[in-house]
């Protein structure tokens, strides 16, 4: 099951909230709970079903002191993103207005607020993987899938991201499908990529990192 | 306590204070874009470096504090350049159009560019994009102009607990506004316009409509009159660089005659009348709960101030039977000069053009109202506030502290003291209870001076508790009564208040809540730049406003027995209830979309 904070590159990705790596042991119990029943990711599900199960979750994650970023995560991990309904219900929860709540998801390039695709493509463009040439492989890229960063193919298969430096320069230009690591990826070699995960389930089999 | 030295001069400041307010009891001026009274220090703008011996970077004054021995130099050329360079980058980016700003005549980014000798930009780049949201009557947001220096973010969070605007996405695509980067009224914004009042830039500023009025009184078919807030009189001279504090209430008057209006009148009038139906809607909730037992709604809220009515209809719905419902003087007035006072000059509503001059931008938003059409059509046309004021009588070429005292008109322009001091926070407070304890005991409101101290000054949440002794019998159910009363301003505070007595940790029989810190004399629509020490002089102006009037309790106003008399009959009545009362309704948190 995939969900966004079982993601192995969580600690090596500064695109992602810092409070993850520091409260990643704390979180690990709920979130491997909500990745349970976050096969919305996959198999979409009644998004009534998941803000119910959302609301259960919540009470927990107010508590905590700097609860609201490891809530949103795993909201995103329930849902594939970051419905709006879902963030009001989170603003409500824990008393904060919904434009601090939203400031928040739209500082970290982690979240995102459109539904996404069954496989997350991020594309690095840090200093490394940029000067080896990251900027091609982001264009095949946008070439293979037929989408701009921040989009979703049509058949829901692929959404693309570009990111800056996910800790892995020894690797450049490095691309993050889902959480394998493809490593000193050129543009010749990104639809052979993509198509492993057009064939497979889940293509967990092809991460080469 | 610290011993250090600024600029060479020794002094010795309290170890938790910052270099920014050592160097202000030093005498020393440390620029700043960002720093607001009352609010964290952010450091977000970097204009405030200083120079301290031993450290590698120039830190932020406003968010570094003192040490013993600390050696600070505000003004070495390192210091001069880097924030020269600061603004440099500031200017690079901001979208300002400064010939055309509203805020041209005192933008303190220009003001400071001038000020610390910044004569050319080096810089070239992207600069933000303009885009401009009309989307509440009350303010105007022009996101082209704002320079991230967070004020407006830290108001709206901090002091008035309401959070609209953030900064979303990051970096220079930041955008310093409600979620999404959506317009203004998609969020539960109140519209106080506190925001405005300490944008240094024109990135926020309230709505203006002194166009719409000019077009008014230039038509010859339309009979406009004009009412004035209590609040303007104590803070309009500051448009024209008199000492806050400094009553203009005679110079206002005649300014508004040379700018145009048929009748000048004033919203003390209307003041006076709130607390006849106040007072009377106070007592008869008592009366119901006390004697009939009937489950009524109290404590009862005051009703005046329309940011405290938004934010009661979006964050405390279920306190909404507890809201008087009574119109704001303002409203009251409104609805009156087109039916009262149209008659008595023998015009229709639809003729008349009703004006308010107001310390708020609120109350652009409360004018605008579905419901406040009780005269048939819109029962005020246009709400000016104090600022817009001293444009338009710049405009007009109106130098208002030369001119000579005027009156104002007659029917609606009487008022006593107790209408003055409605724009104090307690003043609504005292005003009432000059009248009700007087209604119910045949005496006069103990305490000196008709003065009930424990609720003025600028203590977030003030308590006082009255005991009613020597009742007159139609009021004998109160006798021995103690009546517990709280007055809040700044909705932080009245957020703080309402969650007390939601938990049930406190309970009072009449509360006052005012939007804005200090009440309406700190309205979001004064002049700038309003901290306490304005707030003072500014209250302690109107507390002698109410003190040398003849008159100095609202049952005594006699243009408002005479309305009573002639048009209204007696407080509740049925046209009352028409005219100067009204109802709420809860509101969305989030505009769906």
């Amino acid at each position: 099951m995939n969900t966004a904070l079982n993601h192995t590159s969580m600690k090596v990705n500064p695109d992602m909230p810092v409070a993850v790596a520091e409260g990643s042991g704390d979180l690990e119990s709920p979130t491997h709970e909500a990745g349970e029943m976050a096969c919305s990711h996959h198999e979409p599900a009644d998004e009534s079903i998941l803000l119910e199960q959302l609301d259960d979750l919540l009470p927990e994650y107010v508590q905590k002191p700097g609860g609201l970023i490891p809530a949103l995560q795993v909201c995103q991990s329930m849902f594939g993103y970051l419905p709006q309904e879902a963030l009001k219900r989170i603003s409500e929860a824990f008393g904060k207005s919904y434009s601090e709540v939203t400031g928040v998801v739209s500082f970290y390039s982690f979240f995102s607020v459109v539904p996404r695709g069954k496989h997350l493509i991020r594309v690095c463009l840090g200093t490394a993987c940029y000067v080896r040439g990251g900027k091609e492989v982001l264009q095949a890229l946008k070439k293979d899938t037929g989408i701009d960063v921040g989009e979703t193919t049509e058949d829901r298969l692929f959404s693309l991201d570009a990111g800056r430096c996910f800790g892995a320069c020894g690797l450049a230009p490095a691309v993050l499908v889902d959480e394998n690591m493809h490593k000193r990826v050129n543009a010749s070699k990104t639809a052979s990529i993509l198509e492993n995960y057009r064939t497979s389930e889940g293509g967990k089999s092809h991460g080469d990192g | 306590m610290a011993t250090l030295t600024i600029n060479d001069i020794l002094l010795t400041a309290p170890e938790s204070s910052t270099i920014l307010e050592a160097a202000a009891r030093a005498g020393v001026r440390i620029p700043t874009l960002c720093n607001v009274e009352g609010c964290d220090a952010l450091g977000a703008c970097r204009v405030c470096l200083v120079e301290v011996a031993g450290a590698r970077n120039l830190p932020a004054a406003c968010s570094t504090p003192v040490r013993d021995g600390m050696v600070v130099h505000t003004n070495s050329p390192r210091v001069r350049k880097a924030r020269k360079q600061t603004l440099e980058l500031l200017l690079s980016e901001h979208n300002g159009d400064c010939q055309t700003c509203i805020r041209s005549r005192d933008c303190e980014l220009r003001e400071l560019s001038a000020e610390l000798g910044v004569t050319s930009v080096r810089y070239q780049g992207e600069k933000t994009s303009a885009r401009i949201d009309l989307s509440t009557p009350a303010l105007m947001r022009d996101i082209g102009k704002c320079i991230k220096c967070r004020r407006c973010v830290q108001v709206c969070s901090e002091i008035q607990g309401v959070g609209a605007l953030h900064p979303q996405s990051r970096g220079f695509d930041t955008v310093i506004g409600p979620a999404f980067m959506m317009d203004l009224d998609t969020v539960a914004c109140v519209q106080c316009g506190q925001c405005s009042a300490v944008c240094p830039v024109g990135a926020i500023t309230e709505r203006d409509y002194i166009e719409d009025v000019w077009k008014a009184i230039a038509d010859p078919e339309r009979f406009v009159v004009v009412q004035t807030a209590p609040a303007i009189r104590a803070a309009l001279g500051e448009e024209f660089g008199m000492e806050p504090g400094t009553l203009v209430t005679g110079r206002m008057c005649a300014a508004l005659r040379r700018v145009g209006f048929d009748r000048v009148f004033d919203t003390n009038f209307s003041a006076d009348l709130t607390i006849m139906e106040e007072g009377t809607e106070l007592l008869t909730r008592l009366k119901s709960a006390l004697v009939g037992g009937e489950s009524v709604a109290l404590p009862m809220f005051t009703s005046c101030s329309p940011g405290w009515i938004s934010f009661t209809e979006y964050y405390y719905p279920e306190y909404l039977p507890n809201l008087s419902t009574c119109k704001s003087p303002q409203q009251m007035f409104g609805a009156l000069a087109k039916t009262y006072y149209a008659k008595s000059v023998n015009k229709k509503p639809e003729e008349m053009t009703v004006v308010s001059i107001m310390p708020c931008t609120a109350k652009k938003a409360e004018s605008q109202r579905p419901e406040m059409n009780s005269s048939g059509v819109r029962d005020v046309d246009y709400v000016l506030t104090t600022r817009e004021l001293g444009r338009m009588l710049r405009q007009a070429g109106i130098d208002l502290p030369s001119l000579e005292d005027e009156g104002m008109d007659s029917l609606m322009g009487s008022s006593t003291g107790a209408a003055d001091i409605f724009a104090n926070t307690g003043g609504v407070m005292v005003a009432a209870l000059r009248t009700a304890y007087e209604i119910v005991t045949g005496r006069e409101l103990p305490g000196e001076n008709l003065r009930v101290e424990p609720v003025e000054g600028l203590a977030g949440v003030k308590e006082a508790s009255i005991t009613i002794t020597g009742a007159n019998e139609e009021w004998s159910f109160l006798e021995g009564v103690t009546l517990n009363v709280a007055v809040a301003h700044g909705l932080g505070n009245a957020r703080r208040l309402m969650d007390s007595i939601k938990r049930g940790d406190a309970s009072y029989h009449f509360v006052e809540v005012m939007t804005c810190p200090g009440g309406c004399i700190g309205g979001g629509g004064q002049p700038r730049y309003t901290d306490d020490s304005v707030r003072l002089k500014r209250i302690e102006a109107i507390y002698r406003e109410d003190q040398g009037k003849p008159l100095r309790k609202s049952h005594l106003n006699p243009e408002v027995q005479k309305i009573y008399n002639d048009f209204l009959g007696k407080p509740l009545g049925e046209r009352s209830h028409h005219l100067l009362h009204t109802h709420y309704a809860q509101r969305d948190l989030v505009k769906s979309n």
